[in-house]
C-alpha cells in the first residue's frame, strides 16, 4: 500500500472523473446544455426578431432571420429619442456610480479605522437603511425633489439613487479584515489619516471598487420606478424608461421595439460579459458571502 | 498630540460629511415626512389638514389594501421558494462543469439577471403576444387555445412570478455556486470510494453544507420581491389593474394618480413595517451564523 500522496491523489480523482464520465454523467451534461438553451432562447429570440422587417416579424418563424435587416436598428436611432435617452442613462449612471462608491469608500474607511463622536450613531443608521424599503419613500422622494424643483432633471434623478447602505456595508467589512499594522506603520511615518486612507487603503482594494463600481452602474442603468416618476417630458426619459415608451407608441410592430431593447441592454450586457468575475465578486460580496 | 487629534476628527467628519448629509436629507427626513404625512390629507403638492388616524381607519376597512396585500403574499409564494430550489438546481448543473464550458453555460442563465426590466417585459411580451407569440404554441397545447396571459386574471400572477424567477435567478445561483465551490472536494472523493450513490452524496454532503446559503437566498428573495412592482405595473398596462394590484404600486397609484399622498404615506408605512420585521428576521438569522 502507498503512502506517497500523489498517488492517492490520482485514485481519487478517478473515482470522481469516472463518476463524471458515466453513461448517467454525460446525460446530466446534456440536459444541463438543453436547458441552458432554453434560459437562453427569449434573449435569443429577442435578437432574431430584432433583425427582422416588420413583415417577416409576423410571417417567419423559423430560427434565423432569412433575410436579415437593420432596418428596426435605424428605425429606433434615427425616429425615436433614443440618442438622448441614452446621453441622459450614461449622465445618470455614471455620476450615481461615481458618487456612491467614493462616498462610501470614504465613510466606510471613516467608520472602520476611525474613532469619532458619532461613529456608533452612523453605522446603526446605515444598517437601518439597509433593512428599509427604499422603495416605500418614493412619495416623499418626489416631494422632497419637487419641493427644491429639481423634478425633471438629471440632479434630482440622481439623488435618491444615492442611496446605497451595501455599499457602505462592503467597504467598511473590507476595510475592517485588513490588519492594523499597516495603518500604524503609515502614521508613525508621519502621514495624516488622509493620506492613509488615499494612499494605502484604497489602492489595496481597487478590485473590491472595481467590481462596486461595475454592479453600482448596472443597477443605475437599469433602475425603473425613480427616473419614470422624475422624467417628466421624453426628453429627459432615460433608456430603461423609454424602452416601455416606444412599445406603447409603435405597437406590434416588435421588430423596432426590440431593437430597441437590445440597444438599451447593450452597455450592462457588455459590462458583465467583460467583467463577469467582478460582478460575480460583488454579488457574493454583497451578499455578505466569501467567493 | 491633542492638534493630531483634532485634525483626525477633522477628516473623520471630511470624509463622512458628503454621505451624512445625503443620508440626513433623503433618508432620515423622508422617513420623518412619511410618518407626519398618514396623519393629514395631503396632495401630492402641497399641504394638507391633519385628520388623525384617519388614514389608518380608513386603510383597515379598505378592500383594494386587502387585494394588494394578499396578491403581494401570492406572488411571494409563486417566486421565493420555487425560484430558490430553481436556483440551487441549476447551481448543480452548472457546478458539475469546468472550464470554457461552465462559463458559457453560466452566463446562459445569469445574462437575464442584467437586463432592465423595460426590456424583460418587451423581451416576453412579444413572446407571449396573442397572435404572432412562439410560447403561443406551448400554450395552446396545454389549453387547446391561445390565452392572453396578461388579460386572463388567474395567469397573470404566475405568468409574472416565472417571468421574474427567469430574470432575477442569476443572483441566487451566483450564491449557489459559491456555496458549493465552498465545499470541501475530499469530501465527495472520500464518499465516492465508499461507494456513494450520487443521492446519498447531495443527500448526506452537499444539502446539509448548503443550507445556510439557502436561508440566506430565501430572505433576500423574500425581501425582494414584496417590493414588486415595475413587472406588476408593466404588464398591467391597459388591463383591469386593480384585480392585479400589488403594494407599491397602490401607493404608487395613490400618490401619483388619486392624488392623495396622505393616504399613499400610509400604505407606504404598512409595507416599511411588513419589510422591516422581515429584515430584521433576516439579520437576527445571519448574526446567529456569524457567531458561530
Amino acid at each position: 500500500m502507498s503512502t506517497d500522496p500523489t498517488a492517492r491523489d490520482t485514485s481519487q480523482s478517478t473515482a470522481l472523473s469516472h463518476l463524471a464520465r458515466s453513461p448517467a454523467g454525460i446525460l446530466l451534461t446534456l440536459l444541463t446544455l438543453i436547458c441552458a438553451a432554453i434560459w437562453f432562447f427569449p434573449i435569443y429570440w429577442a435578437l432574431i426578431t430584432s433583425l427582422r422587417s416588420d413583415q417577416a416579424t409576423v410571417q417567419e418563424f423559423g430560427m434565423l432571420p432569412t433575410e436579415p435587416t437593420l432596418s428596426g436598428y435605424i428605425f429606433a436611432i434615427v425616429n425615436s429619442e433614443l440618442p438622448i435617452w441614452y446621453l441622459n442613462s450614461t449622465i445618470v449612471s455614471v455620476s450615481v456610480t461615481v458618487l456612491v462608491v467614493f462616498m462610501s469608500a470614504c465613510t466606510g474607511f471613516a467608520i472602520s479605522q476611525l474613532n469619532f463622536p458619532g461613529r456608533r450613531v452612523l453605522w446603526w443608521t446605515i444598517l437601518a437603511s439597509f433593512m428599509v424599503p427604499i422603495t416605500a419613500l418614493i412619495v416623499n422622494h418626489f416631494i422632497i425633489i419637487a419641493g427644491v424643483d429639481l423634478l425633471n432633471t438629471h440632479i434630482g434623478m440622481i439623488l435618491p439613487m444615492l442611496l446605497s447602505p451595501v455599499t457602505v456595508i462592503v467597504y467598511k467589512q473590507f476595510f475592517d479584515g485588513l490588519p492594523k499594522e499597516f495603518r500604524e506603520a503609515a502614521v508613525m511615518d508621519g502621514a495624516t489619516e488622509l493620506q492613509v486612507f488615499l494612499r494605502v487603503f484604497l489602492p489595496m482594494n481597487w478590485g473590491v471598487t472595481t467590481a462596486l463600481s461595475i454592479i453600482t452602474f448596472i443597477g443605475a442603468w437599469n433602475s425603473f420606478l425613480w427616473p419614470f416618476l422624475v422624467a417628466q417630458d421624453e426628453k429627459m426619459m432615460t433608456v430603461t424608461v423609454g424602452v416601455s415608451a416606444v412599445q406603447d407608441a409603435y405597437g406590434v410592430a416588435y421588430g423596432r421595439v426590440l431593437a430597441g431593447a437590445v440597444l438599451a441592454s447593450l452597455p450592462v450586457a457588455l459590462a458583465y460579459l467583460f467583467f463577469q468575475r467582478r460582478v460575480t465578486q460583488a454579488i457574493t460580496l454583497s451578499a455578505g458571502i466569501k467567493g | 498630540m491633542l492638534r493630531n487629534r483634532r485634525s483626525d476628527l477633522l477628516v473623520a467628519y471630511l470624509l463622512t460629511a458628503p454621505f451624512i448629509l445625503v443620508y440626513a436629507w433623503l433618508f432620515v427626513w423622508p422617513v420623518v415626512q412619511m410618518v407626519m404625512l398618514t396623519f393629514t390629507d395631503a396632495p401630492l403638492i402641497g399641504d394638507g389638514k391633519a385628520v388623525g388616524f384617519a388614514n389608518y381607519e380608513r386603510m383597515f376597512k379598505d378592500p383594494i389594501f386587502f387585494k394588494a396585500i394578499w396578491n403581494t403574499s401570492y406572488f411571494v409564494l409563486l417566486t421565493v421558494i420555487p425560484g430558490t430550489a430553481v436556483a440551487l438546481g441549476i447551481a448543480l448543473m452548472v457546478s458539475r462543469l469546468g472550464g470554457w464550458l461552465q462559463s458559457a453555460v453560466l452566463a446562459a442563465f445569469f445574462l437575464p439577471y442584467i437586463l432592465p426590466v423595460t426590456v424583460v417585459y418587451v423581451i416576453w411580451d412579444w413572446l407571449t403576444n396573442v397572435q404572432f407569440g412562439m410560447l403561443q404554441s406551448v400554450l395552446e397545447w396545454v389549453t387547446g387555445r391561445p390565452v392572453n396571459l396578461w388579460r386572463a386574471i388567474p395567469w397573470f400572477m404566475p405568468s409574472v412570478a416565472v417571468i421574474t424567477i427567469w430574470w432575477t435567478n442569476g443572483f441566487s445561483i451566483l450564491l449557489f455556486l459559491a456555496g458549493l465551490r465552498n465545499i470541501p472536494k475530499d469530501l465527495y472523493e472520500a464518499a465516492a470510494l465508499d461507494g456513494a450513490t450520487r443521492w446519498q452524496m447531495f443527500s448526506r454532503i452537499t444539502w446539509p453544507l448548503i443550507w445556510p446559503i439557502t436561508v440566506l437566498c430565501l430572505t433576500i428573495q423574500l425581501i425582494l420581491q414584496l417590493k414588486i412592482f415595475d413587472q406588476v405595473y408593466l404588464f398591467a398596462t391597459g388591463g383591469r389593474t386593480q384585480a392585479t394590484m400589488v403594494l407599491v404600486q397602490y401607493i404608487y397609484e395613490q400618490a401619483f394618480q388619486k392624488n392623495a399622498s396622505g393616504y399613499a404615506a400610509t400604505i407606504a408605512l404598512a409595507l416599511f413595517v411588513i419589510v422591516v420585521v422581515f429584515s430584521v428576521l433576516q439579520f437576527q438569522l445571519l448574526r446567529i451564523r456569524g457567531q458561530k
